[in-house]
């Protein structure tokens, strides 16, 4: 089962530190896969992720601001 | 709710949450954490305005005193209160600064006969007193109850630091093994400090206990930081486990706490 968190109307940092949150709650080599609409946060929370060592599996733009990102909890 | 915070608790404690150091985890281990800061004065200040804002769930505040007018040079929390109980006066301040927070007060005296009961409530002591007979008192009650304590104490320009851990390192009495004897050492009182150096020692107090309670970092055990102010530098002094130290020595001659040590000059026999 995928682990999904919606952060639509959630704006940086706090998508990070979410994120962030929900992944702690996450087993390691699992998928979490997290939405957002807040177009800063597409670039920046995968790269604050990878910093710490996730795997970044797919950044999908799935409509007019909005994103669905995946993430593999290292 | 997302890990156990609420919506506020995520923005409160964002910036600690971001660190990979603390995380979710390390915030809700400083939210469970209880700290014992005795005295609320010119350490204690810092040393509780740090705490509360970092989150640390409950704080212990032991001061028998009430707020002067002359404290405000130094004591930055007790604004407005002039007259208040100190430890009272403190409390405001946190429930002000951090509603998480839940501060138990006590208007009283540490001493030989309170000690042991009150210290059993906390995971760590943070001294903030300013006379040796309650500096003694809590190394030694911190020895026995097997307690970490962080230690800073300041005089004019200059003050010094350190972390001890029983029986993992040196304890105060390891490298000063009493107190002078009375009259020798002007008091506060006597001597005058400089406003702002509470300031630099308790906040380096309230940092090692942060450290501490997150498991990160490397205390000031067996290491003492001696400030001055005017020169403005930081020394570092080794400190090593005395085997001939009184209480935490191979054969140590203080065994309990015993009110008689605890006069004016500590001395143990």
């Amino acid at each position: 089962m995928t682990i999904e968190l919606d952060l639509k109307g959630e704006v940086c940092p706090y998508t990070f530190v979410k994120t962030k949150l929900k992944l702690e709650e996450v087993e390691s080599g699992e998928e979490l896969v997290v939405y957002f609409d807040h177009a800063p946060a597409v670039e920046n929370v995968p790269r604050s992720l990878k910093n710490e060592g996730h795997k970044i599996m797919g950044i999908e733009q799935t409509g007019d601001h909005l994103w669905k990102v995946r993430i593999q909890k290292v | 709710m997302l890990g156990g915070f609420n919506e506020e608790q995520i923005r409160r404690y964002s910036r600690h949450i971001i660190l990979p150091e603390v995380g979710g985890k390390g915030q809700k281990k400083l939210l469970s954490s209880k700290v014992l800061c005795i005295g609320a004065g010119g350490l204690g200040a810092p040393i509780i305005e740090y705490l509360a804002a970092a989150g640390i769930g409950t704080i212990g505040i032991i001061d028998d005193d009430t707020v002067d007018l002359s404290n405000l040079q130094r004591q930055v929390i007790h604004g407005g209160n002039v007259g208040k109980p100190k430890a009272e006066s403190a409390k405001q301040f946190v429930n002000n600064l951090n509603p998480d927070i839940e501060v138990k007060t006590y208007v009283q005296r540490l001493n030989a006969n309170n000690v042991t009961d009150i210290f059993k409530e906390y995971d760590i002591i943070v001294d903030g007193s300013d006379n040796f007979a309650t500096r003694y008192l809590v190394n030694d009650a911190c020895v026995i109850t097997n307690k970490p304590l962080s230690h800073g104490s300041i005089y004019r320009f200059e003050g010094q630091v350190t972390t001890i851990i029983p029986h993992k390192g040196p304890c105060y009495r390891c490298l000063f093994e009493h107190a002078p004897p009375p009259g020798m050492v002007p008091s506060c009182q006597e001597a005058g400090v400089l406003g702002v150096l509470p300031g630099i020692i308790g906040v380096i107090q309230a940092t090692e206990v942060v450290k501490y309670l997150l498991g990160i970092g490397e205390l000031l055990v067996g290491r003492l930081i001696y400030y001055d102010a005017l020169n403005m530098t930081f020394q570092e002094i080794k400190m090593r486990w005395n085997k001939n130290c009184p209480i935490c020595g191979e054969k140590p001659r203080i065994t309990s706490i015993q009110e008689e040590i605890y006069g004016d000059s500590c001395r143990i026999w």
